[in-house]
């Protein structure tokens, strides 16, 4: 039971992680709340069923196709849906919602609103400390952590991070210090959507694949971003575990009360937003200028 | 006074083409049922009224006084189970349970908008969504109270005849629509809400600072816009009969965005355009091929909305067909030369 929670945890805390750092790095950059973040992550688990299991292509390509075609995917979508309203921000949410709207119903025509599952990307199980663990889980979770390390090595080492984080700061003076602050915008979606993509790669074995799957990541997510505190990466981190946490043990105790794991969340997320709008960790944003 | 109404008649509204197409478009509605016998379409149109008061109540908080909502679902959701418990339980008839669900729903948005006093922008719209949400669950929960996913049924009728509940929900309609353009036209005399509205949602700081209590007025809109919804919500659940999680449900607070959106936001006639256009628009698409895609097909209009008309189809047509005259701000018809009260040259 408690190795089942630690392992369940630590995968689900991972995949909400790697989705909400990329929420968060698009909000903290662009101001975008991305409601059609999830919608991505969706696109890629359908992708994934749909190499393997219909086109019966080897892992490996179909990880790197995936990935691939969901990042340009996001990036077309950037620039030529959100990028013309980005400074209205009921717009976008509701340019978000609608794409992902579009999205949902699309899979829903083309697949239908059957429930679709992955095989395990590597079969069998491991042993660890005498705790039977599935392969498919150690695989997530080294996808999870390698990739939590890359994101973070390209955020404070490479010059496109440095650009990040500028332009996250303070985009009007990163634009003068010779910064291109739409590419970079553009960089952060591609690095979100990516994100999102390789979260469904790693947790499609693991969930089921259905045309409403965004909907219940997108409500953890934005629980996770504001109680870690919209824009800052460690937050969202830490936030994402808290969260995975709380789910699995709503989850693992009280099977009957699974739909109250999202009351809750909401909950959190209402006293968080009212208590301390900026989050754990949160970086309080100045008045924009106008 | 007769007199005077045909005085305005003649100089106010018949020279401008929007105004006249209003006043078109009301008298056709008022007629439509005693042309039109099916109850089909009389039905399509009953519902339309009732969501316009739910659209224009949303333009009121969130275009309006800038308090972007994204859960106006809740106070819709609060009158339409206020009514359907009060009368499975109390046995209470139309007459008592709409006002008493339109009350109930403007003290849901009082409580609700002391959380939201301290929130602003993107902030605000994720803590509005996350109500009807909790709702939602809550209603779950108590499912020997509310009847969960089924709802509540066996609600008495509004009227006897389709007929008779279209005029109730028309007048209801216009009404409120009447006050909700009179408390939100910035230009009036008599009440300064609609101006210090207009103020909230330019420049918050600044309203304060001429004096202005924000928060008393930032109450004021909540409330308002609750009450609409509220009443909204009530008459949908005694022309439909029934209540369900579905008044509550996210898609129904992004309904009334994507009217007010499609129309014009920040216009109380953007509203009114959106919902006849595109509630009717939706209820044709349900009985063709297409009508499984639906919600695609209004994803996609909302969209290109965005995208090409920001300011909504109303808004743009208007633009197209007055023009305001440079000297002294007068509306007249886009055709026009020169104005037609100080005929200073138009173009």
């Amino acid at each position: 039971m408690l190795e089942l929670i630690i392992v369940l945890t630590l995968v689900t805390g991972g995949v909400y992680a790697l989705l909400a750092i990329g929420f968060s790095l698009i909000f903290g950059n662009a101001r975008v709340i991305n409601l059609a973040h999830t919608a991505f992550f969706m696109a890629a688990a359908y992708g994934m069923w749909y190499f393997m299991r219909q086109l019966g292509l080897g892992v490996i390509e179909s990880i790197v196709i995936t990935v691939l075609a969901v990042t340009i995917l996001g990036l077309l979508a950037y620039w030529f849906l959100i990028n013309r309203i980005r400074e209205h921000h009921a717009a976008v949410l509701l340019m978000t919602v609608a794409l992902a709207l579009v999205f949902q119903e699309i899979f829903l025509g083309i697949f239908s609103s059957r429930y679709r599952t992955i095989p395990s990307l590597i079969p069998g199980y491991s042993e660890i400390f005498g705790i039977r663990v599935l392969n498919q889980h150690l695989l997530s979770l080294g996808i999870v952590a390698v990739v939590i390390v890359v994101v973070w090595l390209i955020l404070t080492k490479t010059k496109l991070g440095i650009a990040i984080r500028a332009t996250a700061q303070d985009a009007e003076v990163a634009n003068l210090m010779g910064i291109s602050v739409p590419r970079t915008l553009l960089m952060t979606m591609g690095i979100a959507t990516a994100l999102a993509a390789i979260a469904a790669v790693v947790v499609a074995p693991l969930w089921v694949v259905y045309p409403y799957m965004w909907n219940a990541p997108l409500v953890m997510i934005l629980v996770i971003v504001v109680l870690g505190g919209l824009g800052s990466t460690k937050g969202s981190i830490i936030g994402a575990f808290i969260v995975a946490l709380v789910e699995v043990l709503v989850g693992t105790l009280m099977p009957s009360g699974a739909y109250l794991k999202f009351m809750f969340a909401m909950l959190v997320m209402i006293i968080v937003l009212v208590v301390r709008p900026g989050g754990l960790f949160g970086i309080v944003f100045e008045e924009e200028r106008l | 006074m007769l007199r005077r109404l045909l005085k305005d008649f003649r100089w106010g509204l018949l020279p401008v083409p929007g105004r006249l197409i209003a006043l078109i478009f009301f008298v056709a509605l008022f007629i439509f049922p005693l042309i039109v016998q099916t109850t089909y379409p009389v039905r399509v149109l009953t519902i339309a009224n009732i969501f316009v008061i739910f659209a224009v109540s949303w333009d009121l908080l969130s275009g309006y006084t800038g308090q972007v909502n994204f859960g106006h679902a809740l106070f819709f959701g609060v009158g339409a189970y206020t009514v359907a418990l009060l009368n499975k339980y109390f046995g209470l008839q139309p007459w008592a349970t709409i006002p008493i669900g339109t009350v109930v729903a403007a003290l849901v948005g009082v409580v609700t908008c002391i959380p939201a006093l301290r929130l602003r922008g993107p902030y605000l719209s994720l803590l509005t969504m996350a109500f009807p949400i909790m709702l939602v669950y809550i209603v779950m929960a108590f499912k020997d109270v509310t009847g969960g996913e089924y709802g509540i049924g066996g609600i008495p009728r509004l009227a006897s005849t389709p007929t008779q509940e279209y005029y109730i929900c028309l007048a209801a309609m216009t009404a409120s629509v009447f006050i909700m353009y009179k408390l939100t036209d910035a230009r009036s005399s008599l009440v300064r809400t609609g101006l210090i509205f207009h103020a909230i949602r330019e420049d918050e700081i600044a309203a304060r600072a001429t004096g202005i209590n924000t928060i008393r007025y930032k109450i004021l809109a909540f409330a308002i816009g609750g009450l609409f919804a509220g009443l909204a919500g009530v008459l949908y659940t005694h022309v439909l009969r029934a209540t369900g999680p579905s008044s509550l449900a996210l898609t129904m607070s992004f309904q009334a965005i994507i009217w007010v959106v499609f129309g014009g936001i920040v216009s109380i006639y953007g509203a009114v355009v959106g919902v006849y256009t595109l509630y009717p628009f939706v209820e044709l698409l349900r009985r063709t091929l297409i009508g499984r895609y639906r919600l695609l097909v209004m994803a996609v209009i909302v969209i290109l909305i965005l995208l090409f008309m920001p300011e909504g189809v109303a808004v743009w047509i208007r633009d197209k067909i007055e023009r305001e005259c440079p000297r002294c701000k007068l509306t007249n018809a886009a055709w026009r030369r020169e104005c037609r009260a100080c005929s200073a040259p138009l173009r």
